[in-house]
């Protein structure tokens, strides 16, 4: 190849000149990964050579475990969903550390507006309020939770981009806040017996579906829309997105309110599929929403990542948890052992990025 | 239309006690390259601050064309048709060079989608392109990121991104102060080209040498205030008279009352 760096010939869109995506190496580890728990599955004395992810028993005419697949899956799909937000927000070099308080008061928020009246004939047990309240069609409860999950962001968005409050230091309060509400909304009672409708939501693969189609979409509009380039933008120079006529403000308010949302339709979705609402829900989902960011190769300091990384994370983290449990490993062994696998994730990334530049 | 691109009354900034810009009097005529000069501190940054609409000004009237302009925002100024290349440079590192020219307008498809309308790719790749063959501006490959380009590649971004929309106004804010010789020497280019063009420019450098290359006439600040106002076409300065004025040597005539 002739040298291109001089002369007009070297203004070029060349598509093979592009580098190498992050995205493949984070698909490569998630391979290793699944090797090295089948090697540990064929080899280990203790586990009589049972397999991972493959079908060995030859009951069913497949070739993977979907038993253990659709596991997998749906463990990450909640948090996944949560986790499509909080990558929106670290792209704008932001945190929100409130999502999993916040997935609970939507829960209950929302499942108060989607019980059913009538339980096995007697009235519901449950009922938060009057009958006025109950089975009310699917889309009010569904509506009502958005919006309060809109709220918060909005809340969340004002005070980080016109109080210029810390993200962190906004979030936690919010965080604190919204365990509150939860606690707050019913006294502390659980919510329970959902409508039909309102129990089809998370019924089922229901939560990996949303999963996969909120990632196509907000993959869409990362790449390929303003408000994704805006995001971007922020995250990799917020002076100079400034300067180049962007409204940050009001864009970081809108990505903190998506995130929200986002959410909010997580603690919607978890509500229903296990047909209660309690103020303990959630607990820790923010920081393995943020840990599957960070895996799928976000970077904290923003401008860098995409959501197909995000999925990508959410599955190596899902594939970890079930790996662990299926070589047996005991519980508190696996806590380490994921946190180490975070730390590890974002000093390979910092690794990587500072032999690039 | 007045002859006039661009007047200041009275411009000044105070920040809090610190008198940043006091009392700024400007003029630039069609087709008219002006630079700017002044030892650090002087109060030339904070003069382009002020036109821009980056800052808002204490007190004073800008005058655009003839009418009087109140800008918000930069972006104000930037629809007005100030295109301006900051000190430092106002580039997403993590974006490409298209994505970098249309930052803040970008080209779309599908308006009725608001926030999430398309962004037009294809088109904003081939204005790229023709903005960057038109300026001279030479990059190995436009889809790569700003983070992997040398500090002149960078610059020479910047420059492209404020000759590729046709402007009333082009401001330079040390545009080569970081660059290597041939880099200089590319920058200095489009410099020339934009006079051909007739396109007024406003140009803030410390390189004396450049500047005579360049410009048709010197403003020099000194502690905020205009000290000097030097046709150097027409008249007979030299690096030194200006170095002078700089440093506080002498003062133009008619700034005598003011500065100090």
């Amino acid at each position: 190849m002739a040298d291109t760096s001089h002369g007009t010939g070297g203004l070029t869109f060349d598509k093979s000149k592009r580098s190498w995506p992050n995205e493949l190496n984070i698909l490569l580890a998630l391979v290793i990964i699944i090797v090295v728990f089948e090697i540990i599955g064929q080899t280990a004395p203790y586990m009589r050579g049972q397999s991972f992810l493959f079908d060995t028993k030859d009951r069913f005419d497949s070739i993977f475990n979907e038993a253990r697949l659709q596991i997998i899956i749906l463990q990450v799909a909640i948090i996944g969903i949560i986790a499509l937000g909080v990558t929106q927000v670290i792209i704008t070099a932001g945190i929100d550390l409130s999502s999993g308080p916040l997935v609970a008061a939507t829960a209950m928020v929302a499942m108060s507006f989607g019980q059913t009246e009538l339980v096995n004939g007697q009235p519901n047990p449950k009922a938060l309020f009057g009958p006025w309240a109950m089975d009310l069609p699917v889309m009010i409860p569904v509506v009502v939770g958005l919006a309060f999950g809109a709220c918060i962001g909005a809340i969340n968005g004002t005070f980080i981009a016109y109080l210029r409050i810390p993200p962190f230091i906004a979030t936690l309060g919010m965080f604190l806040i919204c365990r509150g509400i939860a606690l707050w909304w019913s006294g502390g009672n659980p919510i329970s017996f959902p409508t039909e409708q309102f129990a089809f939501i998370g019924s089922g693969m229901m939560p990996v579906v949303w999963f996969i189609v909120l990632a196509i979409i907000f993959q869409i509009i990362m790449s390929f829309t303003v408000y994704g380039k805006h995001t971007y933008a922020i995250g990799s120079n917020e002076e100079a997105a400034r300067m180049s006529g962007i409204n940050v403000k009001r864009h970081k308010v809108m990505v903190y309110m998506i995130a929200s949302m986002l959410a909010a339709f997580a603690g919607i979705v978890l509500s229903s599929k296990a047909s209660t609402a309690q103020a303990g829900m959630g607990e820790f989902y923010e920081l393995f929403a943020i840990a599957m960011a960070v895996i799928g190769g976000i970077s904290l300091q923003g401008g860098r990542g995409s959501i197909i990384g995000t999925v990508l994370g959410a599955m190596v983290l899902g594939v970890i948890r079930s790996g662990f449990t299926y070589i047996k490993l005991d519980g508190s062994y696996q806590l380490m052992a994921m946190g180490s696998i975070i730390i590890a994730a974002v000093v390979l990334d910092q690794y990587r990025q500072r032999n690039r530049a | 239309m007045s002859d006039i691109v661009l007047k200041t009354e009275d411009l000044t900034k105070h920040y809090g006690g610190v008198h940043a810009l006091e009392g700024a009097n400007f003029e630039l005529k069609r087709g008219e390259h002006v630079a700017i000069m002044g030892d650090n501190g002087a109060g030339k940054s904070t003069f382009v601050r002020q036109i821009t609409g980056v800052e808002q000004r204490t007190r004073g009237k800008v005058w655009l064309y003839g009418e009087e302009v109140d800008f918000a925002g930069p972006l104000d100024a930037r629809e007005a048709g100030i295109e301006t290349v900051f000190q430092t440079l106002a580039l997403a590192d993590h974006l490409d060079v298209p994505d970098n020219l249309f930052l803040g307008r970008e080209k779309t498809k599908w308006d009725w989608l608001g926030p999430f309308r398309v962004l037009d790719y294809k088109a904003m790749r081939q204005d790229t392109m023709d903005a960057l063959e038109r300026t001279g501006v030479k990059i190995p490959n436009i889809r790569n990121t700003i983070e992997r380009m040398s500090g002149g590649q960078r610059q020479c971004v910047a420059i492209a991104r404020t000759a590729s929309f046709s402007s009333k106004l082009t401001i330079m804010d040390e545009p080569t102060a970081a660059l290597g010789v041939q880099e200089t020497a590319q920058v200095e280019n489009i410099v020339r080209t934009l006079k051909e063009a007739g396109e007024p420019l406003i140009l803030v450098s410390h390189n004396m040498r450049q500047v005579f290359d360049l410009v048709d006439r010197i403003i020099v600040f000194r502690r905020g205030r205009i000290c000097a106002n030097l046709d150097i076409k027409t008249g007979d300065y030299s690096g030194e008279d200006v170095v002078s004025y700089i440093t506080g040597a002498k003062t133009g005539e008619e700034y005598m009352e003011t500065a100090t």
